[in-house]
């Protein structure tokens, strides 16, 4: 406290630190994104690389919070606020996990009524050329060429 | 932001004993600047885990849409381009590492590190939007988007192609560039002046979106001035050259007869069953983390101005302090949103 | 009972500048940076909004006398226990004792000069008034009729919901900012500016359940500002995050929802348990029983509360696994709050009990408390719950523990405050009768509904069968109703009065130890002249009577800690 003159803070990270802090921080990016390409299937561990990339995810979030985010200087009960956060989402997470997996896949078993009707819809604009093609009165189709043309620019 | 700063309210200063050695930053309940420093970062910190829990919501509504309905993810990630993802993540650590730099140059004292360092920071803000801006037009124009419009036809799409009503591709493609060549022929051949009457089925077809449309016919058999025309074609071959037009427009963005590698969802007979949910969730939550990126950069702007003005010196420089924790913690949830969006 | 001049003698300078006096003109109030005045500010306003959601519930109430619904149509209806609903819970007991009580006394009982952020303080008060004039605005633009939890589908179909439900969403949201701010503020404060010798087992309990609050506050809100952010987006725009059409989950939005609701249920109830442990130590005169297991008890509750919240879904196709584990979370919040209960019985047991109308509220909170906790675990039974979800045991059962506790447990602080606030004191006796109406009205008003619910009478039914049998109790209930509307508006009309001829309040009128009892009534602008000296606040042995003073003072027979340290012995005696 009383080294410093006004006692603002008691650590300052040096700058050199900074940078060795952001070049592993890159040099992980690059890794989890090779990671990523990686093909897990023959170990036969489902979600592998999801685990993977969220480990080195979390790693890079520890990384950030002790060294930019001062937090290894700091008191601890930040460190333990930052933790709870943490864990409450955790929390929530694993609580509706557990609850929707029971559920949600039956919410919707193929499209809904109001996506089909969209899907119809397009059907209808993408046949329609052809129903031009082989039809005889002109008027009617100009119509009905008009309003699906008028949805694309929605 | 700026209430978590309880700079001076000077009009008290009398009121109790320790007014002489009280600086002008220090409000008036305090005891000395550590104390305030120090209430400063525990505030901030706890605004910090709000925010944990504000995407902690969204995280939930990701990883139960995730884990129930794994292929919706797989298939819709890949419409995200990685490149720009990793780009944009690198972005962000290199203008958190300016920012905590700028708070160890204030520790130090040294003002001018500071605000280089600060719009170092504010150039890493708006990079990253910049490169958010061409990720979501894109997305926009190909209609990858949320909710129900993610059903309804892109109107500049790269990825659109016109399908018969069999869904064959290549067979309406061509069909399609034959057409319009006659058509083509037909615009060139019937300049306005030798134009006969016009026959029964045609509709008058005068600057239209198709004939009017920027650079709308660039293959070169195909382009025609449209300034001046007014077409009696039979409405039949108008309808082609209008569907021809997303086929132009593809063929202006790729090599001639070569076909995308992606098909658009729409025309994806392998699309699953919801596959606009990961554009909801990936729009919703790189959506509110843009949010706090646009609000970082306020805060950081602000910051710029308080340093220019002199508002800062080794023995207050709080709110960069704070600002910081705040633009890290920004840096934070990228960390996460970056694999869980680009690399699935 | 006349005003008495002989008070000056001991606090002379005090009276005449104080935090009411300090500045004057409306800006003073408007802007000003000061907690007490903040503190005011919020009481006045959430006061306000107590009268109209009130007001509703009257209404409500009065629908329900015959059969066929009384004097509203059922949009009409709807709208009224929604609008009821919505704003007693945003707007008045959410904000209630933390944001008014908690922001005045807080920082006095800490011994600090206010709380670690006042302009973020005074922001939240404005953001509590923004979330009010959308609120205001819901009603101007075609109402709402969700009920006040905005379940999808209600608050997302366009087709059947009101106009007035993005408003309200709006309002919603900027309400949870205003209580974010206000938890991290007063976190901050007990934290940092505690002054030395104020550790943490010498906090007054009123400031552990604050703190427990404001955890809960600062974790579970930002929870809800997200979820609402995403109702207004989907009511909006459509994109199908709650809707089953487009691939979206209807009890996701429930566990979004509850994960905060439910903590905030204890954001109601935590600060109330910290009055009552006020209440019954002061106006039993006794040292407060088990001071670490309260103060222990209200973090727990804290803990626990987080998590509790699948209890409200065992009907919405939760599942079974889930369901049970939550059921047997929730029957463990019974012990701390038990713990709570004990120990309150257990301090007024022999003692000097004075039969104020703070006492009076705090005695009538065990009573209401037990039985709204205790129906609580009926409703997290999972067998039974199926038969009483959604009647009007669950409504009797939660305006037992908000109303009865939560809102009753906020009047009697006010009044135990009071002197402190205003400087006056109010007719006791006035007070008494008040609180009679009070708790018989409430009694009758609730403990009827138990029987309606247990016997199918569902919630928010405009209407009921006429050969039901339901009719008796919805009488019997609204009756009730009308008696306690009596009792606050005596309550309203005495406590107006005392601001204007009320006797003026001595220092310490109670007979409390917490540093506000220390400082003048009403309190100066910076709290303290000097630092005061921080003792065993629930050791009320060293303070007697005076006559002169008409309050507490320090006994003549016990030297007063001036420069030395407290007594230790004092410390030990628990």
């Amino acid at each position: 406290m009383g080294k410093h003159e006004h006692g603002a803070v008691d650590h300052i990270v040096p700058i050199r630190m900074l940078v060795g802090t952001c070049i592993v921080l890159l040099f992980l990016t690059a890794v989890t994104v090779w990671v990523a390409q990686l093909d897990f299937n023959i170990l036969n561990i489902p979600s592998m690389n999801l685990l993977v990339a969220l480990s080195v995810a979390s790693l890079k979030v520890f990384i950030v919070a002790m060294i930019f985010m001062h937090l290894r200087w700091d008191r601890s009960f930040i460190g333990f606020l930052f933790v709870v956060a943490c864990l409450l989402v955790f929390l929530f997470i694993g609580f509706a996990l557990v609850d929707t997996a029971e559920n949600e896949p039956d919410i919707i078993p193929g499209n809904s009524q109001q996506v089909q009707q969209q899907l119809d819809k397009l059907a209808v604009s993408a046949a329609d050329p052809a129903h031009s093609e082989g039809g005889a009165h002109g008027d009617d189709h100009g119509d009905a060429h008009a309003e699906p043309a008028d949805d694309g620019h929605h | 932001m700026s209430q978590i700063d309880a700079s001076a309210t000077h009009a008290h200063d009398h009121d109790h004993d320790h007014g002489d050695d009280h600086p002008a930053h220090l409000g008036h309940h305090w005891e000395n600047s550590k104390q305030q420093f120090e209430a400063g970062k525990l505030g901030m910190w706890l605004f910090l885990s709000t925010e944990i829990l504000l995407f902690g919501g969204l995280f939930v509504a990701y990883a139960v849409w995730r884990a129930n309905h794994p292929e919706i993810f797989k298939y819709g990630a890949q419409f995200l381009d990685t490149f720009w993802g990793g780009l944009n993540t690198c972005v962000l650590l290199t203008s958190s590492m300016t920012m905590a730099m700028a708070v160890t140059f204030a520790a130090r004292g040294k003002m001018v590190a500071v605000t280089i360092c600060l719009i170092l920071t504010l150039f890493g803000a708006a990079g990253f939007m910049v490169i958010k801006y061409i990720e979501y037009s894109h997305k926009i124009h190909e209609g990858l988007l949320p909710g129900i419009s993610f059903y309804e036809e892109p109107h500049a799409s790269h990825l659109w192609l016109p399908l018969d009503e069999l869904g064959h591709e290549e067979e309406a493609t061509e069909a399609l560039i034959a057409e319009q060549q006659s058509a083509a022929f037909a615009v060139e051949t019937q300049r306005e002046s030798e134009l006969p009457p016009p026959p029964a089925d045609a509709i008058v077809w005068t600057k239209s979106p198709a004939a009017t449309g920027p650079e709308g016919f660039t293959d070169s058999k195909l382009k025609i001035e449209t300034s001046e025309l007014r077409l009696f074609l039979p409405e039949s071959v108008v309808a082609k050259v209008e569907d021809a037009l997303p086929m132009l427009e593809y063929s202006e963005h790729h090599e001639a007869g070569e076909l995308p590698h992606l098909t658009h969802p729409l025309q994806d007979p392998e699309r699953p069953v919801n596959a606009q949910k990961f554009f909801t969730i990936y729009f919703m939550m790189t959506g509110l983390h843009g949010i706090h990126v646009i609000v970082g950069g306020i805060v950081i702007t602000w910051l710029i101005v308080l340093t220019l003005i002199g508002r800062f010196s080794r023995g207050y420089y709080t709110p960069i302090d704070l600002g910081g924790l705040y633009w890290h913690i920004v840096d934070v949830i990228w960390i996460f949103l970056f694999p869980l969006f680009y690399l699935i | 009972m006349t005003t008495l001049d002989t008070g000056h003698h001991e606090q002379p300078r005090l009276a005449k500048d104080n935090y009411l006096t300090h500045s004057s003109g409306l800006l003073s109030w408007l802007l000003t940076l000061d907690h007490k005045r903040i503190g005011l500010m919020y009481l006045v306003s959430v006061l306000g909004a107590f009268f109209m959601g009130g007001i509703f519930a009257l209404l409500v109430r009065t629908q329900l006398l015959t059969p066929e619904g009384t004097i509203m149509g059922q949009d009409e209806y709807n709208q009224a226990f929604t609008l009821h609903g919505a704003i007693m819970v945003f707007l008045v007991i959410i904000p209630s004792v933390p944001a008014s009580l908690g922001n005045f006394v807080l920082p006095i009982m800490l011994g600090a000069k206010d709380v670690a952020f006042p302009r973020l303080n005074l922001f939240s008060y404005y953001l509590w008034v923004i979330g009010a004039i959308f609120f205001v605005l819901a009603l101007f633009t075609g109402g709402l009729d969700t009920g006040w939890t905005f379940y999808t589908p209600y608050s997302t179909d366009t087709n059947s919901a009101m106009g007035g439900v993005i408003p309200a969403l709006t309002a919603v949201f900027i309400l949870g900012f205003s209580s974010i701010f206000t938890g991290m503020n007063f976190l901050t404060t007990i934290h940092r500016l505690r002054p030395p010798g104020m550790t943490w087992f010498r906090m007054p309990l009123f400031l552990w359940s604050i703190y427990a609050t404001a955890v809960i506050q600062v974790l579970a809100t930002p929870v809800l500002g997200i979820t609402l952010a995403l109702l207004i987006i989907e009511r909006a725009f459509g994109i199908g995050i709650f809707n089953p059409a487009l691939g979206g989950d209807p009890v996701l939005y429930q566990h979004f929802f509850w994960f905060y609701s439910h903590p905030a249920v204890y954001i109601m109830i935590l600060p109330a348990m910290g009055i009552i442990s006020e209440l019954i130590a002061v106006h039993s005169h006794r040292h407060i029983f088990g001071y670490k297991f309260i103060a222990w008890s209200s973090i727990a509750i804290a803990v626990f509360s987080f998590l509790v919240w699948g209890h409200h879904m065992f009907t919405s196709g939760q599942s079974a696994l889930v369901t049970v584990i939550f059921s047997a979370i929730t029957f463990s919040v019974a012990i701390p709050s038990a713990v709570k209960i004990f120990n309150w019985l257990a301090t007024m047991y022999k003692g000097h009990i004075s039969w104020n109308t703070p006492m009076l509220y705090g005695m009538g909170f065990l009573f209401i408390f037990t039985i709204g906790g205790l129906t609580g675990l009926h409703l997290g039974t999972l067998a039974t719950d199926i038969h009483l979800h959604d009647t009007y045991f669950v409504v009797a059962h939660f305006h037992y523990v908000m109303m009865g506790s939560a809102l009753l447990a906020f009047i009697g602080g006010i009044h135990h405050w009071w002197p402190k606030m205003t400087g006056r004191m109010y007719n006791e006796n006035a007070g008494r009768v008040a609180w009679c109406l009070v708790f018989v009205g409430f009694n009758v008003t609730f403990l009827t509904q138990f029987m309606l619910g247990s016997q199918g009478m569902p919630r928010r039914y405009a209407t009921y069968p006429a050969d039901a049998g339901f009719q008796i109790y919805h009488i019997i209930s609204t009756y009730g109703s009308y008696v306690m509307a009596c009792g606050f508006f005596l309550t309203a009309i005495y406590l107006v009065l005392s601001l204007f001829n009320g006797r003026r309040a001595p220092t310490n009128p109670w007979g409390g130890r917490s540093l506000e009892w220390q400082c003048s009534s009403p309190p100066p602008h910076d709290n303290f002249s000097e630092q005061p000296t921080v003792g065993d606040c629930y050791d009320f042995t060293v303070l007697e009577w005076s006559e002169k003073e008409q309050g507490y003072v320090w006994r003549s027979d016990v030297p007063h800690p001036g420069s030395e340290a407290d007594q230790p012995t004092s410390e030990g005696s628990h």
